[in-house]
């Protein structure tokens, strides 16, 4: 079978393009510029090689807020994900519940990041705050300002709280998209609750998830707006994740080189890991399907 | 694009990515990719494995510079070999 090919339609793809290069391989391609240089403005500037990556590499600052960083976005994907799935396997699947959880599920994802930020940082002080005051009215001593692990529990809490609705509704899009009669071949089988998830709702809902696993891991690994209003990064550097590193050394020291470099460091580890994932899924259901 | 602070290196550099992609692209339409499957653990097509072998390149830089003294070409030769191993053998 001989399968006319139509080029002409690259053509329709051109805006796309252009739209792409000014807002991503531009910028991408000046920052590999600034990378390899000591600049003050594009007019003053020496070449420096390879300098700056070494420094970035060796930096024990930036290990730790990689570490952090690691496994923050881990506790993230550990805890929204199943909450998530199990979230969306409990809602109502019609009548009025429906219309009403989706908007109340929504409502987290409405709201602009430094809201969340603020919103957090009030409801966790003890003195004003319903939730720091409540927590200290049990016994326990909770400050996010001072303590360390009080901070990281805060930062995760919220993340949880504003995205887990993102996999829930996700989730629950692709248990909707299930006809009945898988549940009703289920049910002829004698098939357990168990056996249901795994073999019917769990493989319906892969696609989906591939999606919220991959949005949920960079943006909790580019994470910057919300800890950055709740606690500043602190107490000490407890909270101090990559980008904000970053934004620490270009914005508040102004070292445009080395800020490039571990720009460039960091948008390595993320599309590495973006790549393995979406393969390993892709492939995973390539082969469930055959 | 003077605001852009080219360098000689860094031109040179996205000048090779360029070629490389307008040559794949000449590829493709000569004769067309045919996924297979190679040492790599995953059916690949000609452009996965090229983006495999540039990304890896990119690692082998930055693991030379993290991890050793030794001059930085000794690492783009390595990262050369791998390019080709992967496209060859991926």
């Amino acid at each position: 079978m001989n399968k006319i090919t139509n080029n002409k339609a690259w053509f329709l793809v051109l805006p796309v393009f252009f739209i792409v290069a000014i807002s991503a391989i531009i910028p991408l391609m000046t920052v590999v510029n600034y990378s390899v240089q000591d600049i003050f403005d594009p007019q003053t500037r020496f070449f420096v090689g390879t300098e700056w990556f070494e420094q970035v590499l060796g930096d024990s600052r930036l290990h730790d807020a990689l570490l952090r960083q690691i496994f923050y976005t881990l506790s993230v994907l550990f805890i929204e994900i199943p909450l998530g799935i199990a979230v969306a396997l409990t809602l109502p699947r019609k009548g009025w519940g429906v219309s009403a959880s989706m908007v109340l599920l929504a409502l987290p994802l409405l709201i602009p990041w430094n809201v969340v930020g603020t919103i957090w940082q009030i409801f966790g002080r003890a003195d004003i705050g319903l939730g720091g005051y409540v927590i200290n009215l049990m016994g326990i001593d909770y400050n996010y300002a001072q303590n360390p692990m009080d901070a990281w529990l805060t930062v995760l809490v919220m993340d949880v709280w504003h995205w887990t609705s993102l996999i829930v509704l996700l989730c629950y899009a692709g248990l909707r998209s299930i006809p009945d009669a898988y549940y009703q071949a289920a049910k002829i089988d004698g098939a357990s609750r168990w056996a249901v998830f795994r073999f019917i709702q769990l493989p319906k809902m892969q696609s989906v998830l591939v999606i919220g696993v991959l949005l949920r891991f960079m943006d909790s690994f580019m994470i910057y707006t919300e800890p950055f209003v709740l606690t500043g990064g602190g107490p000490g550097n407890a909270t101090t994740f990559l980008s904000q590193f970053l934004t620490r050394m270009a914005v508040g020291q102004f070292d445009l080189g080395p800020a490039a470099a571990f720009s460039l460091v960091y948008f390595l580890i993320i599309l590495l890991v973006c790549w393995v994932f979406y393969t390993v899924v892709m492939n995973a259901g390539k082969q469930g399907e055959q | 694009m003077a605001w852009m602070a080219w360098t000689p290196i860094t031109a040179a550099f996205f000048g090779c990515i360029f070629l490389m992609l307008i040559g794949m692209g000449i590829w493709q339409a000569v004769s067309p990719t045919v996924p297979r499957r190679g040492f790599l653990p995953l059916t690949t097509t000609r452009g996965d494995r090229l983006f495999i072998s540039l990304l890896g390149a990119a690692y082998i830089h930055l693991g030379w510079l993290a991890f050793t003294d030794a001059a930085l070409w000794i690492g783009s030769v390595i990262a050369l070999v791998w390019l080709v191993i992967v496209m060859r053998w991926g």
